[in-house]
């Protein structure tokens, strides 16, 4: 660790926290719509209509049979040769994030759901609530506290995931990094500092998904 | 009330009811005795539509619950049912699993679904239970907050399903109790149950079921002194 300028991060620390700006942005927004996807399309693969459990299966298998990597520069590169239109790559990574979670997403929700013992299900009907009350009022409030430590899995995957959206030239923390590190030669000091920057995303994630697991357990 | 008309059930090739026709009347209570696996339960769940019947009619209060016009839930809001392993709600206190459906089906106030939960937990005996959370309860005592979870409905008609078979022996008096009393008060109600003892107190008839059939049915006292058929006889002797 000798022979190297680790004061001189502190100069780059403005530049990184725009990548770190971006990587935040794009996890939060892709995230929050990867959820919404896999809460649609995991209530679809225990939907009893076909084309619905269908469309959903294909979906999942699609996005989970291929690599992040290969999502990424298919939207930002090849989709808009499709539709005839640019898609911004800040854009094109929120849309990467959210697609690709949200098929991992559906799947924890479709885990979640099913494992809430059918009495329940059957409990609720039994009152006279249809089944979508069921689902609001007694499956989900259930299976939900089920999908928190998966759900959190994912969502440290993905925020690493977005390390990748430099390749279609997301301004994110390391494409900051490694325009510092190409102009300054100082690629031990700035990619270390990047990886201490994950690490603090990733671990702030676990103590509060960790504190919010404890909250909700006190029943 | 319910009068069930050449009721078939099949699970894919397993026929599990044959051919049953029975009536309850109102105020009535019906026990439903038989060996296990002779389709108790799922005749008692093709009568509020938890299971499809196969074939046949099933009529409670007028409505025919196979019809495709007729709303199941509004059917299902009439008929209350307990289950065997209470299926209470766990992530929601006792008065709140008891406050939830009269809200939500009957679209009653928050206040007055209080206020009818805590008269009900005080009718089955747990008024100072309201705001733990079933995990907290002892097997006996979420049962009576199931019963008065469905009661809370103001149904019709009461479906228990073996309603104190999973419960440690001490508890199965406390719960035996509040069906006594609901029956008193004129509830009809079907118990699907192996307890003969309140089949014989408060049961004011008797089906035996044996491989999907109803074999004989009467009142408890011509049934559990005198059975004509051959196979309540084995099956009484095996149980008493
Ligand atoms: N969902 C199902 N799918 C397939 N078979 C089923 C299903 N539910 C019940 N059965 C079968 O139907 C038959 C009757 O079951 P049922 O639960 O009605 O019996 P029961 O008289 O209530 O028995 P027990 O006293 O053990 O509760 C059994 O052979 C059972 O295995
Ligand atoms: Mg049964």
């Amino acid at each position: 660790m000798f022979g190297f300028n680790w004061a001189g991060v502190i100069d780059f620390i403005p530049q990184l926290m725009t990548g770190l700006y971006y990587t935040l942005l794009i996890s939060v927004l892709g995230l929050l719509i990867g959820f919404i996807l896999g809460a649609v399309f995991g209530m679809g693969r225990v939907a009893k209509n076909k084309i619905i459990y269908g469309i959903s299966t294909v979906y999942i298998e699609v996005i989970r049979g291929t690599p992040v990597l290969v999502q990424a520069i298919w939207i930002y590169f090849a989709l808009p040769l499709i539709i005839g239109m640019n898609i911004e790559s800040i854009l094109a990574g929120v849309i990467v994030i959210a697609i690709n979670s949200g098929a991992y997403i559906a799947e924890i929700v479709r885990g979640a759901v099913q494992s809430i013992e059918k009495g329940q299900m059957e409990a609720g009907r039994s009152l006279g609530l249809d089944h979508g009350q069921t689902m609001r009022y007694i499956i989900w409030p259930q299976a939900f506290k089920r999908m928190i430590p998966p759900l959190g899995n994912q969502f440290i995957i993905s925020i690493k995931d977005t390390s990748l959206l430099s390749v279609i030239l997301v301004p994110e923390l390391i494409f900051q990094g490694r325009l510092i590190a190409a102009n300054h030669f100082n690629a031990v000091e700035i990619y270390t500092t990047v990886a201490a920057f994950y690490l603090v995303i990733t671990l702030s994630l676990s103590l509060v998904l960790r504190l919010l697991e404890r909250r909700l357990d006190i029943q | 009330m319910i009068e069930v008309k050449n009721l078939y059930k099949r699970f894919g090739d397993l026929e599990v009811l044959k051919n049953i026709n029975c009536k309850v009347n109102e105020s009535e209570v019906v026990c439903v005795i038989g060996p296990s696996g002779s389709g108790k339960s799922t005749l008692l769940r093709c009568l509020n539509m938890l299971e499809e019947m196969t074939s046949g009619d099933v009529v409670i209060d007028g409505d025919h619950i196979n019809d495709k016009k007729v709303n199941i839930n509004e059917i299902r809001a009439e008929v209350g049912m307990v289950f065997q392993q209470f299926n209470l709600f766990p992530h929601k206190t006792v008065i709140e699993n008891i406050m939830l459906a009269p809200q939500k089906v009957r679209r009653i106030s928050r206040e007055d679904a209080r206020k009818r939960a805590v008269a009900l937990l005080d009718k089955v005996g747990l008024s100072d239970k309201e705001n733990n959370y079933p995990s907290q309860l002892s097997g006996g005592q979420q049962q009576r907050v199931a019963i008065a979870r469905a009661l809370a409905m103001e149904p019709k008609v009461m479906l228990f399903d073996e309603p104190t078979s999973a419960l440690d022996p001490e508890l199965v008096g406390e719960v035996l109790e509040v069906m006594k009393q609901l029956a008193l008060e004129g509830m009809t109600m079907v118990v699907v149950t192996h307890e003969m003892g309140f089949a014989k107190e408060v049961g004011d008839r008797v089906l035996f079921m044996d491989e999907g059939k109803i074999e004989e049915e009467g009142d408890p006292e011509q049934i559990f002194s005198k059975p004509k058929s051959e196979r309540t006889q084995e099956f009484l002797r095996k149980v008493l």
